[in-house]
């Protein structure tokens, strides 16, 4: 094997060599970190690491070195873990130090014991985090990133790629990936599948795709197996797998909902798995094993086939998921990309709006305020009033047709990660939106609203009918309402509830006035009606070029990072402004109006690329209100203001 | 059970107990010349002179006489029938020990320890391997003997303790904690009297009290729990035999130590603090059923009944294969009901909420508690828990050799704590005081010492919310409270220390954010809608646990804000049942239940911070309060402050509003991030004040108050109508109180008066000021109608009255034909309701009736 690829194949053996070259109370763990770091610093280097998102995980080398793109779903209790040990021979007596960072099962040979007396020994502590892949990852996402890897590996021919499985299923995903862009009806057959949101995962798999199914196959139950483990995926219907994550180090810094990509060792360990059977056998024997209820192992030492334990190396969190931005955004070669992509951006910006008019059947207004909805994100929190966040609501859809459907998965064509939430009575009443605390497994079982940074929540009002909310859906309904207005999801820990702030863009339509609360309403005026509406929004999907759309899709995710500011002089101007209307009409302006005048400002500037308001887009802003304050009014609909 | 008299003898040389360095008749103790004996099968002859880490190594051993073996040596192989039948043992250490004069024969069985003992393998592993070594290096320096692995010197150790317990004085102490202690007492003589005539033989001890008498052995009972408490209770119970002689008790008394200094929040336990004595707070989520485990088995032979006794050693019953008596293999078979038990039970302990940092899930902790300190906690309590901190390696599988390289953790149990029980009895605040330290303390004084301090506090409150500052001051006040006063002697109960507040006006004004503030604010504050919650919500229900079968009562958003604040949003939307469980807790500050079987009074001493809406949507100005809001009266009469929250109309406002919005939406982080450090001081400041500052009405002030009282009265006499109530002097009191709190001020003086005058008058502008007349009318809030309104009903009375006799004697009356007339006679406009009004009013009178659409003279 090549010396280039050892840290990616075998990072042990390199692990093993900083370790036996130094001190093992010295600093070898700092030495290990920075020797990946640089590794990884290499040109692409981070694109030749496999990655779990894309590869199945019987495709994977144990003990080599991957990569994982995930969101921190739960966090599990720190363990203490034997850094440092000795093995001993007891027929030479010959004694060995060993390393115990990024192991699941302390080595030793088959001649050699542990001994667990050793005056060597250094106990450590880690911390496992419960991660499954970012919850709604828009398929694209997931395409591009899996190409860039391939990509990569392509180029570096001469590095003996460190699965056999990455040449063919590139190949594959290629034409599939062409596939998506030509046909998008083939397309939404893909996602009408996906739909399945009563939690039947087998309907997901998709039986042209050997391997996903070969990977998704776990999730078939044996008939002589115990229930299959619910790998607690916020929303219905994902895949991929959950992993459980052990970092070493500053673990206090990451979140619950954190998105993080990880570099580590991957311990997929058979060993891993007997332990559970073992355990569960022997645990009437010895005392100190029945501490936990069998489910609570279960939950916390799934079988590793199914759950892959990856031992962190490198850790970052993600700004953002979008695979066509550089990770980070601060450093210099991502400058010249950013100043790059800023001299173009007004083109891009009206054929944006272009395209989203057609989607929204030319009722350019609606556009406008959808674009500002997508870069909108809550910026920083003022006390419990979190700022930045626009939630708008659509009214006017038209009910019970396959409008709403369609905007939702132009929405998923743009934004790098969503979820459609259907708001009929059932939904409400059965799914559960709050995580909630199981103390029997000791495990935060996921709910629809535990979702990551920045995600696109669609919720569909239209599919609404009448009926009866039970207990579960006045809580759920409640629950959507706080995400709305505050920004928090309350998780339940039975005992207490606990305030998780977040960060959810939310877009309702409904036909008339949402019962949601929304920043603002916005009523669709469709300018056209198309006869075939299916076909027209699936051409209007075709007719967009590969290219084009991941201009859009930078668009969005990259302007939604910039920094905005207010000078005096437009404060000034503003003050003005804001008394003069309160002069003229002081019933129907109130300090909610000059909030979201601001607000609509505020993404107006930066959907320009300006990062400070000027007195046109001020004036350009009060003339968006206008207008849609008095389609409101032609529509008869109640103000759309709420607290 | 077997007999009590053969086990606990034996079990005396267990730990560290019985390797008494100061024995001075090592003669007189076969057990433990047996012992030793055995003991050297094991470590070689070397044996005797175990010792401490290098630390220790310049005090030299006295070989020969005295010797202190590492206790898990202990464990292997006792000949058990040897002790069994040695009367010398059967006693307390003690008696035998000093020679107390005391019968042998009726001693005090030593109980085992299983929350120090049972993890004695993890211990053993890390002094085996350089034990050897060791003992060699010391046996040049003897003279001071010390515990293998520790520099705890049995001896020392133990005469430290009896003069702790001998003298210690709690400078500290005050006089409302331990009811019926002499202070100027030794403390824990004290316990122990109570120890000899309650019977209950555990010794709690304060560490805090041990390390500011002794920091050395404080030191050392943290380090080496494990060596150390036996060494306590040895002592402990040498003072306690000495003293009351004839005392029976169930077993020896132990020494459980609480309140560790060290004590830390569960996220910063770490590999340093295994086989500590640590204390953690944390909330019980889980406990499992009641584990026996076996301590030791009996096994008798099948063949000639020869029976033995095998200790359970890691977990594990080694079976003896062979019998000594009759040498035959396999005979020997395990006699249950005469093996021995301990009681285990497993809890899980999961992180405060308050000790979470945000965004993150609560870590969990396994206890073992053992005997008598099963099933005192359940799943729900929030508790202080000192024990031992023990990590164990994981076999993969018993019979091979690898090992999961993680170890397993848990805390053995030696106190518990409650800390929420002032829920049940009095006030502990002892557990909240531990929360700040001494610079933060500091801080928060200098800050108080500020002119402004008052302005500054209400200003950071919810910052977001412009203006308002009268609504915030007023809120800054309840958040603060009154000082309680306990008048249950004098037959009324306890006084409301509590304030309420009732915000009202109009939609969008910001009235759920800075309920959502105040929420966010108070570590017990509840926040609910008065649409979404009924009665059994607020209150408590009952409730059938899914796996105990038992009833539960489970309590609801008013009793869980017990000493917190409940903020109610929409509170006009509730209903009429709802509301009238307001009443109740609003003064009296209790909750009566009875349903289901359970009858109970909980208590709900919780400030209710609420706000409504006009039923017009838009607040009517020419409405009163009573009539914009639809509350009635006697609810509305609870509340000390009332305000309007309405949308001023005027340019100067508008203007600083603007700007302040604008400014929310470019301010950069960093001062986004000093925001919040105010939010977390303030949070500070007022649990500081609320724990500690209980300001006293000044001679000044209640002179004041009375004056205020009257003033109030007077303004109303003039007209002929009340214009105060005691209750609002309650208010005045409460509200001038809370506001020498946020001085820190013991004594409530004119200026807190002034305040909580001016702050009620603001109020009252706001809310009770009738319509019509504009005159401030208390009596529109607590009789629901302003006393003109009451006039103009009287008059219109009156005019109808005269109406119907000069219409002459016709007995009946058309209803219709009567409205008109009198509309037709009066110059003010009259509606149909008012009619109707004095109708019901001189029916009253029994001058009419009204039956449908006629009217009936009598």
């Amino acid at each position: 094997m090549p010396c280039v690829a050892d840290w990616l194949n075998n990072p042990f053996s390199i692990v093993q060599g900083i370790f036996a070259q130094s001190d093992p109370n010295s600093d070898w763990e700092k030495k290990v970190t920075e020797y990946f770091k640089e590794k990884l610093k290499e040109n692409n280097a981070t694109n030749w690491v496999p990655s779990l998102n894309d590869v199945p995980v019987h495709y994977l080398k144990p003990n080599s070195l991957v990569k994982f793109r995930c969101m921190v779903q739960d966090m599990f209790d720190p363990e203490f873990y034997m850094g440092v040990y000795e093995t001993v021979d007891p027929n030479t007596n010959a004694r060995v130090l060993h390393f115990g960072k990024y192991r699941d099962v302390a080595e030793c040979g088959p001649q050699q014991e542990i001994d667990l007396n050793s005056s060597q020994t250094v106990t450590s502590e880690r911390q496992t985090f419960y991660c499954v892949p970012v919850p709604g990852e828009s398929a694209w996402v997931k395409e591009i990133s899996f190409l860039d890897c391939a990509n990569a590996l392509a180029s570096q021919a001469r590095v003996s790629p460190s699965t056999s499985y990455t040449p063919s299923r590139h190949k594959r995903s290629y034409e599939e990936d062409e596939d998506m862009d030509l046909h998008p009806s083939k397309q939404k057959e893909q996602h009408m599948g996906n739909r399945c949101y009563g939690g039947d995962i087998h309907g997901c798999v998709e039986p042209k795709r050997l391997e996903t199914e070969a990977s998704a196959g776990h999730h078939l139950v044996s008939p002589n197996c115990s229930p299959p483990l619910d790998l607690n995926f916020p929303l219905p219907g994902e895949k991929g797998p959950a992993c459980l994550v052990k970092v070493y180090e500053s673990w206090d810094s990451f979140k619950v909902n954190d998105v993080l990509e990880v570099f580590g060792i991957l311990s997929v360990d058979p060993v891993l798995s007997i332990v559970n059977n073992e355990e569960r056998d022997s645990s009437a024997l010895d005392p100190m094993e029945c501490m936990d209820t069998a489910e609570e192992q279960r939950v916390h030492s799934p079988p590793a086939s199914l759950v892959p334990r990856i031992h962190v190396i490198l850790a970052q969190k993600l700004q953002h998921i979008n695979p066509l931005l550089p990770v980070c955004l601060n450093e210099e070669e991502s400058k010249t990309f950013v100043s790059n992509f800023m001299s173009e951006l007004s083109p891009v910006r009206a054929e944006l709006l272009g395209f989203l008019t057609h989607a929204l059947l030319g009722d350019s207004l609606a556009a406008e305020y959808l674009i500002l909805h997508l870069i909108s994100t809550v910026y920083a929190r003022r006390d419990v009033l979190p700022l930045g966040k626009f939630t708008v609501n659509l009214s006017g859809c038209p009910r019970n047709s396959i409008f709403t459907e369609h905007i939702y998965h132009i929405i998923q064509q743009l934004v790098p990660a969503s979820y459609r939430l259907q708001m009929t009575i059932e939904n409400m009443n059965q799914s559960r939106f709050i995580p909630h605390k199981d103390y029997a497994a000791n495990r935060l079982v996921s709910g629809v609203l535990q979702l990551a940074s920045n995600t696109s929540l669609v919720v569909d009002e239209t599919q609404l009918e009448q009926g009866q909310l039970d207990t579960t859906g006045v809580h759920n309904v409640t629950a959507l309402g706080n995400l709305i207005t505050w920004q928090k999801v309350d998780y339940d820990f039975n005992y207490h509830q606990m305030e998780f702030p977040c960060n959810i863009n939310v877009l309702i339509t409904s036909e008339g006035r949402s019962l949601l609360p929304s920043d603002c309403q916005v009523h669709l005026q469709p300018q056209l009606i198309p006869p075939n509406m299916e076909e027209y929004m699936s051409s209007l999907l075709t007719a967009v070029l590969p290219s084009v759309l991941n201009k859009f899709r930078i668009y969005l995710s990259l302007l939604r990072l910039l920094d905005y500011s207010i000078s005096d002089e437009v404060t000034k101007a503003v003050e003005e402004d804001f008394v003069e209307m309160r002069k003229n009409d002081p019933e129907s302006v109130t300090a909610d109006d000059l909030h979201r005048t601001l607000l609509v400002a505020r993404f107006l500037s930066l959907s320009a690329g300006q990062t400070t308001l000027s007195r046109e887009r001020w004036l350009r802003a009060k003339q968006l209100e206008a207008l849609r304050k008095a389609r409101l009014q032609q529509h008869k609909c109640l103000n759309g203001n709420e607290l | 059970m077997s007999s009590p008299a053969s086990t606990p003898s034996r079990r005396r040389g267990k730990r560290g107990r019985a390797s008494n360095p100061s024995t001075p008749q090592d003669a007189r103790s076969p057990p433990s010349q047996k012992r030793r004996t055995d003991d050297s099968t094991s470590t070689g002859e070397l044996q005797p002179m175990p010792t401490s880490p290098p630390a220790d190594l310049q005090s030299p051993v006295a070989p020969d006489a005295l010797f202190s073996s590492p206790p898990q040596f202990r464990n292997s192989a006792i000949p058990l029938d040897f002790d069994i039948s040695s009367p010398l043992t059967y006693g307390t250490p003690s008696s035998r020990v000093e020679g107390t004069p005391r019968s042998g024969v009726r001693g005090t069985p030593v109980r085992q320890r299983p929350d120090l003992g049972s993890a004695r393998k993890a211990r053993q592993v890390d002094l085996h391997s350089d034990g050897v070594a060791e003992d060699v290096a010391t046996e040049q320096f003897g003279q001071k003997l010390v515990i293998w692995g520790t520099d705890v010197n049995v001896a020392s150790c133990k005469e430290k303790f009896q003069r702790f317990l001998q003298r210690f004085i709690d400078p500290l102490a005050k006089e409302d904690e331990d009811i019926g202690l002499d202070l100027n007492e030794p403390r824990y003589m004290q316990r122990l009297e109570e120890i000899n005539m309650v019977g209950e033989p555990f010794l709690n001890v304060n560490c805090d009290h041990l390390r500011s008498f002794d920091e050395n052995l404080y030191r050392q009972l943290i380090c080496y729990p494990q060596e150390v408490i036996p060494t306590f209770d040895m002592a402990a119970n040498e003072i306690f035999f000495d003293r009351y002689p004839d005392s029976i008790l169930e077993h020896q008394i132990q020494v459980r130590p609480y309140n560790a200094l060290k004590t830390r929040n569960m996220r910063s336990l770490n590999p340093e603090d295994i086989d500590q004595l640590i204390t953690i707070s944390g909330m019980v989520i889980r406990s499992s059923q009641l584990i026996p485990e076996m301590q030791e088995a009996f096994f008798k032979c099948q063949v000639c009944s020869f029976s033995t006794r095998v200790e359970i050693d890691r977990g594990r019953i080694a079976e003896p294969s062979v019998c000594k008596s009759c040498n035959t293999t396999h005979s020997m078979a395990l006699i249950h009901n005469r093996s021995l038990f301990s009681d285990k039970q497993l809890i899980k302990l999961q992180e405060s909420p308050e000790d979470m940092p945000a965004g993150q899930t609560p870590h969990t902790v396994a206890l073992f508690a053992h005997n008598d300190l099963v099933d005192k906690v359940q799943p729900g309590d929030r508790i202080n828990v000192t024990g031992i901190y023990r990590a164990v390696p994981i076999r993969v599988n018993p019979r091979v050799s690898t090992v999961k390289s993680i170890y397993k953790t848990h805390i053995d149990v030696i106190h518990y704590r409650k800390t929420d029980s002032k829920r049940l009895h009095g006030v502990d605040e002892e557990t909240e005081r531990k929360m700040f330290t001494e610079e933060r303390v500091e801080m928060l004084k200098e800050l108080s010492k500020k002119q402004d301090i008052y302005e500054r506090l209400s200003s950071a409150l919810a910052s977001s919310i412009y203006e308002h500052e009268d609504i915030k001051k007023g809120i800054l006040l309840q958040l603060f409270g009154g000082s309680k006063k306990d008048f249950s002697q004098t037959g009324r109960g306890n006084f409301r220390a509590e304030i309420n507040i009732l915000l009202c006006g109009d939609p969008g004004t910001s009235k759920s954010q800075l309920l959502q503030y105040v929420y966010n604010l108070v570590p017990r504050g509840q926040y609910t809608s008065g649409r979404g919650s009924s009665a059994v919500g607020l209150t408590a229900y009952v409730m059938k646990d899914p796996e105990t079968r038992q009833l539960v009562l489970q309590t609801g958003a008013l009793v869980l804000s017990d000493n917190g604040i409940c903020c109610i949003d929409e509170f006009d939307k509730m209903n009429e049942s709802t509301r009238s469980v307001l009443h109740e807790v609003m003064e009296q500050q209790t909750l009566s239940i009875a349903k289901a079987g359970i009858i109970c009074q909980l208590n709900a001493r919780t400030s209710i911070l609420a706000a409504a809406n006009p039923i017009e949507s838009q607040w009517n100005p020419k409405k009163t309060t009573i009539e914009n809001i639809q509350l009635p009266h006697t609810l509305l009469s609870r509340f000390d402050l009332i305000f309007l929250m309405l949308d001023p109309r005027d340019e100067a406002y508008d203007r600083r509003l603007a700007r302040h919005l604008v400014s929310l939406y470019y301010q950069t982080e960093e001062q986004m991030e000093e925001e919040y450090m105010d939010m977390a001081v303030l949070r500070d400041y007022i649990a500081y004040a609320r724990s500690y500052v209980n300001p006293r009405l000044g001679e000044e002030a209640s002179q004041a108050l009375i004056e205020a009282y009257v003033d109030m009265r007077k303004v109303g006499s003039g007209r002929g109508m009340v214009s105060a109530y005691p209750r609002q002097l309650e208010s005045l009191i409460r509200l001038a109180e809370a506001h020498a709190k946020v001085r820190f001020s013991g004594k409530v003086e004119t200026m807190d008066v002034e305040e909580a005058k001016r702050l009620h008058r603001e109020a009252l502008k706001q809310s009770a000021t009738d319509p019509r007349t504009g005159i401030v009318d208390i009596s529109i809030l607590t009789t629901g109608m302003s006393a003109t309104a009451r006039k103009r009903k009287e008059e219109l009375a009156q005019a109808l009255r005269k109406l119907i006799q000069t219409k002459g004697k016709a007995p009946t009356l058309k209803y219709q034909q009567l409205f008109d007339d009198i509309r037709a006679q009066s110059d003010t406009a009259i509606t149909k309701e008012m009619f109707e009004e004095a109708l019901r009013a001189l029916a009253d009178d029994d001058f009419l009736t009204v039956t449908g659409k006629t009217v009936r003279l009598l």
